[in-house]
């Protein structure tokens, strides 16, 4: 959008989008005041000088209209075929966009942009053809004439006095380059009457009003207009570029408050062409108020106009207050609106009296926000619904009902006649008004107020049996109950739809609720899925198709809540599409409406990661704007959960790559220093040895000790090393059988005795009734090499080392207890890391580490403490039973 | 005593040489190949008393290599291979080696077990010496009593079947699957399981510190060994 106010932000999210995706096409906008001012010609001229310096063009659809010029310029130029379509007996010829996508020429000819296609196609408008063609990366040519941009619709229905369907939404404007084709209007008005603009038959007396000088001038300054404010956006965009550090004066703010009516439409055109004035971004707001609720049909309106907001760019919301003033001046507290737009009251005067004007009160209490008071005007276009409302007509039976109970109420008063005095009965009528509105209909609450009064006056009132009146008093209970009757009955029905209201709103937000919550306490794309789908399935009473791509590849089907789990070809291709272009597609949007199902984006943050297909039992349910609404809201969250966890994902393994990398320069480091020394010992000593021919026998025997030791300290070495690999590599299979710790315990200490533990006491307390262990036991031998070796290592000479075990509930805990210095407290944990040194240690920090793998994979698990009375205690449990996870 | 010949099949040329050093100063008579095919040609011309395998060789795999040679010698093979390689180990045991050495080793031992397998060579099919002695362990194989520490130890049935097992093959290693099939002919009836049940009993009845066998050693994920002079 450049009419935006570009921040370096958004620079940033554009290039990343432009990279991301494909090059979008660019889109060239030839703009005329009115048809016949030469548009089609021009852009054809241009084409032509395009294609003569070797652009690939091909024209997709260009109506010559028969002239003679223009099918001259035409000559040369491809031409697409078109596709014919036959509606209600009439064949059409409609632009064929996948021909034009197969064909994917760098330059192609639309014309008339604002046009409508015929049903059947992919898209309902022709703008939306050729978005799609960007979208693609195709550039596009087309032709626009000014009444036909949306923001304008109102000005020009108030110049010419002609409605126009045909809207094209201002935002595809913004993205163009605008080439204003001009044409003088009295020139215009000339070519008109030679005959060289092309008028179609049936509409030459509305286009003889349309060329009047005066609609010609000021259609004329409407596009000089546009395209100047075209430029201007350019420019400040431009100048944004080359002066990125330039501050730019806060924002303005506009908030524009939408109701249910056609006259909101028009308040939201007003605002958009301000808030576009004024470089501001803009809000619009639907303020419902609980205190008195609407009927389905305005809420489908309100919505409608909403989306309609949503669609010139502006941010919408939609928002409950018990006061409308309240919820508007709140709202726009908190968003910081400097500019507040809102309708003239609608309302008779003498209502205002009662209820107070919402337009006085949002003036009076705005503070210091600019209230803009527009023109509300009766007539303006109704926006469309998206769909069918929902039935709003009460039941005939309602009006039976009704019927019925006013025939109670006279049953009832009837054997009371005699006792109490007609007004009196009146009580039973206005007892049945408060039963008929409880049933929740205007109209049969309205007939129940006539028919009571009617079956008061035939039967009780004087003379009876007849509808004449003799006492004109009773003229005055006729109004009185009538009133009364329908107040009592109306108010019923408004509380009811009220409580209605607010029930549907709270299952909404719990539904909603539901699934947030149980999203955020999910991990993994297809939990995420299967949850959402269920969810949704239940919520909107579908069947719902989940598909993401497969790594970089195609859409493939991920969950299902039904039994369609596979997609025919051209169900794929619609959800390709979806999924391509980010937008929803099928049942309930302009998008090929006729298919059976929705098909809407998941669209995270960072654009779709996947679609859902939802095919509703009852199509009509789904299509009630508000629950598309919904809909959309719970594609967005799911696609923002996904989006969430495939962020955490790609942030764990970033992680492990780091922590890769870091292990890896410890290895090198660690492993350098500690081959390097010993090596450095051997090499020494042997050539110590063999040089030294008057060696005494005493010495050689010392170099040829510490050729021996120091060679089997870098084996060890080697060995610890092999094996950190081999179990982080996953290289080592358990091969697990019952195995026994006192037969592990006495290799090992076989193994050191001679050596590491030689001159220390090594006291075992192993009860000769412990149980077999399932156990690898050439890991656990390592095991108990390494915590002895590394209890030898870290502790004085001498000082005794207790082995024992014990058998628990469930797992064998094994004991090493030395009487060193001890652990300090907060290395208690991390001398099981890789590479840890203690302060005084020789050794390459792996022993320990091996310790924790191998028991991990065990099912057990390995930690130190210190000892009472001195010294530290590594321990270790095994499972006594077999376990799953090793 | 004729000279003893051993035939060293190893491609590292350094233990080669410490090998073939450490071996000819026990005036052993040396015979070396680095290759497998090389090594079996040797042994048809030397027919060498003992052979050291190495299972890591360039050209074929060293277990073929101990088939082959077990298809017409009987001379004892002692595979020599690293820690960590116990499944190779327990492969050899089956294909017919006698023992292993696991790397790095030092000569006592190297000296110690190829002692070990000459004396099972020679002594083969002329059946075995009636009574074992070691360091204080007696048992007598034809009446079938047992004494440790001067005390004649009563032994049940299959105690005493598991450990004549191993003391007819003193000083040798026993692997699992080797000592179920002959303690209990039919292998479908034991389990590894139960050898370890009855080799610990064994232990808490002859040795003076259980956990520190003299006797009876652990050999980890392979099998047993009773200890044996030279």
């Amino acid at each position: 959008m450049a009419k935006k106010r570009p921040t370096p932000e958004s620079f940033l999210s554009e290039a990343k989008q432009a990279e991301g995706r494909q090059a979008r096409g660019r889109l060239k906008v030839f703009l005329g005041a009115a048809p016949g001012v030469g548009k089609t010609y021009a852009m054809l001229q241009s084409a032509r000088v395009a294609k003569g310096e070797g652009l690939d063009v091909a024209a997709g659809i260009v109506e010559t209209h028969g002239r003679k010029e223009t099918m001259a310029l035409l000559e040369g130029v491809e031409v697409l075929a078109r596709r014919v379509v036959e509606h209600r007996g009439v064949k059409l010829d409609e632009f064929d966009l996948d021909a034009a996508l197969a064909r994917k020429p760098a330059l192609l000819l639309v014309d008339e942009l604002a046009h409508s296609n015929a049903p059947g196609g992919r898209h309902a408008k022709r703008w939306q053809d050729v978005l799609e063609l960007l979208e693609r990366g195709v550039d596009v040519w087309t032709t626009l004439n000014i009444q036909h941009l949306e923001t304008l619709n109102d000005a020009v229905a108030q110049i010419t006095g002609v409605v126009v369907r045909e809207t094209v939404p201002d935002s595809v404007l913004e993205r163009a380059d605008v080439e204003l084709v001009d044409l003088p209007p009295e020139e215009l008005v000339e070519r008109l009457r030679e005959g060289k603009v092309y008028v179609p038959e049936q509409a030459a007396r509305a286009i003889e009003n349309f060329f009047k000088l005066s609609n010609l001038s000021a259609l004329r300054e409407l596009s000089l207009r546009a395209t100047a404010e075209g430029v201007g956006a350019a420019v400040e965009s431009y100048r944004q570029r080359q002066a990125p550090e330039k501050i730019w004066p806060t924002s303005e703010r506009l908030l524009v408050s939408v109701g249910p009516g056609p006259n909101s439409a028009k308040l939201v055109r007003a605002a958009k062409r301000m808030a576009a004035g004024l470089h501001a971004e803009w809000i619009a707001v639907f303020v419902e108020s609980s205190r008195q609720s609407l009927s389905p049909e305005a809420r489908a309106g309100a919505i409608e106009n909403l989306r309609l907001a949503e669609r010139l760019g502006g941010e919408t919301l939609t928002l409950e207050s018990r006061d409308v003033v309240e919820g508007v001046l709140d709202l726009a507290r908190q968003r910081n609106v400097t500019k507040l737009v809102v309708g003239k009251s609608e309302r008779p005067r003498w209502l205002e009296v009662f209820r107070g004007s919402i337009v006085d009160e949002l003036i009076r209490r705005s503070g210091d926000i600019d209230v803009y008071v527009i023109r509300g005007e009766g007539g303006g276009r109704a926006a469309p619904p998206m769909a069918p409302p929902p039935q709003a007509w009460a039941p005939a039976g309602e009006y039976g009902i009704a019927a019925l109970i006013a025939a109670v109420a006279t049953g009832v008063s009837f054997p009371l006649f005699p006792f109490l005095s007609p007004t009196n009965l009146v009580m039973f009528y206005l007892l049945g008004a408060l039963v008929v509105g409880s049933r929740g209909f205007h109209g049969p609450a309205a007939f129940y107020s006539l028919i009571s009064v009617l079956c008061f006056d035939f039967f009780f009132v004087p003379p009876r049996w007849t509808f004449a009146v003799s006492d004109t008093q009773y003229i005055l209970t006729f109004v009185v109950m009538t009133g009364v009757a329908l107040l009592i009955s109306n108010m019923t029905v408004r509380i009811r739809s009220q409580a209605q209201t607010a029930r549907l709103a709270e299952m909404r937000m719990a539904t909603m609720h539901a699934l947030s919550r149980e999203l955020a306490s999910l991990r993994g794309v297809q939990a995420i899925l299967d949850a959402s789908v269920r969810h949704m399935a239940e919520v909107f009473d579908s069947e719902i198709v989940a598909l993401m791509p497969a790594a970089g590849g195609p859409l493939e089907v991920r969950t299902a809540s039904g039994a369609k789990r596979e997609l025919d070809a051209k169900e794929r291709s619609v959800a390709q599409w979806v999924f391509d272009l980010g937008q929803s597609a099928g049942l309930g949007t302009q998008t090929l409406p006729v298919v059976e199902a929705l098909y809407a984006p998941l669209l995270g943050a960072q654009g779709p990661v996947g679609v859902l297909r939802v095919q509703p039992r009852e199509r009509e349910r789904l299509l009630i704007p508000d629950q598309m609404l919904l809909l959309e809201s719970f594609a967005h969250q799911v696609g923002l959960a996904l989006e969430v966890d495939r962020l955490q994902d790609d942030a764990r393994d970033s992680q492990i790559e780091t922590e890769k990398e870091r292990l890896r320069s410890a290895l090198l480091a660690s492993v350098s220093h500690d081959l390097r020394t010993p090596l450095a010992a051997i090499i020494g000593s042997a050539s110590s040895l063999l040089q030294g021919q008057d060696l005494s026998s005493e010495k050689a025997r010392e170099l040829l000790e510490n050729i021996q030791s120091e060679g089997e300290w870098l084996a060890r070495l080697v060995n610890n090393l092999i094996e950190t690999t081999r179990l982080e590599t996953g290289a080592v299979r358990l091969r697990k059988e019952p195995g026994s710790i006192e037969e592990i315990a006495g290799s090992a200490l076989e193994r050191l005795e001679k050596k590491v533990l030689s001159g220390r006491a090594v006291k075992t307390s192993l009860p000769a009734d412990l149980p077999l262990v399932p156990m690898d036991s050439v890991l656990l031998e390592q095991v108990l090499l390494n915590l002895l070796e590394n209890a030898a290592r870290h502790t004085p000479p001498g000082t005794p080392i207790d082995v024992s075990a014990r058998a628990e509930k469930d797992s064998l805990v094994v004991e090493i207890a030395d009487r060193g210095a001890g652990i300090p407290e907060e290395e208690l944990e991390r001398v099981f890391e890789k590479f840890f040194h203690g302060k005084v240690s020789k050794g390459a920090g792996l022993g320990l580490a091996i310790c924790r793998a191998i028991l991990s994979a065990h099912g057990g698990r390995v930690w130190a403490e210190n000892r009472d009375g001195g010294g530290a205690v590594f321990r270790f449990a095994l499972p006594l039973t077999e376990t799953k996870n090793a | 005593m004729p000279e003893t010949k051993v035939l060293i099949v190893e491609d590292e040329l350094a233990i080669v040489r410490f090998l073939r050093a450490s071996l000819q100063e026990q005036r052993f008579h040396v015979f070396e190949s680095t290759t497998g095919r090389g090594a079996l040609e040797l042994a048809v011309a030397k027919k060498p008393d003992v052979v050291l395998l190495d299972l890591g060789l360039p050209d074929m795999d060293g277990l073929d290599v101990l088939k082959r040679l077990r298809d017409w010698s009987s001379a004892p093979v002692i595979v020599l291979s690293a820690r960590g390689q116990e499944q190779d180990k327990i492969a050899a045991l089956d294909q017919g080696a006698d023992d292993y050495l696991t790397k790095p080793f030092g000569v006592a031992e190297l000296i110690a077990r190829i002692r070990v397998a000459l004396r099972h060579a020679r002594r083969g099919g002329e059946g075995d010496e009636p009574v074992f002695e070691h360091d204080g362990l007696k048992v007598d194989l034809a009446a079938r009593r047992v004494w440790a520490r001067k005390k004649e130890i009563h032994l049940s049935p299959m105690q005493y079947d598991v450990l004549a097992v191993l003391v007819r093959n003193a000083g040798r290693v026993v692997g699992q699957k080797q000592l179920i099939k002959e303690v209990w002919k039919d292998a479908g009836q034991a389990s590894p399981e139960s050898v370890r049940i009855f080799v610990h009993q064994l232990r808490h009845k002859l040795e003076a510190d259980p956990v520190r066998p003299k006797h009876l050693k652990t050999e980890p994920g392979v099998g047993y060994r009773l200890e044996a002079g030279d």
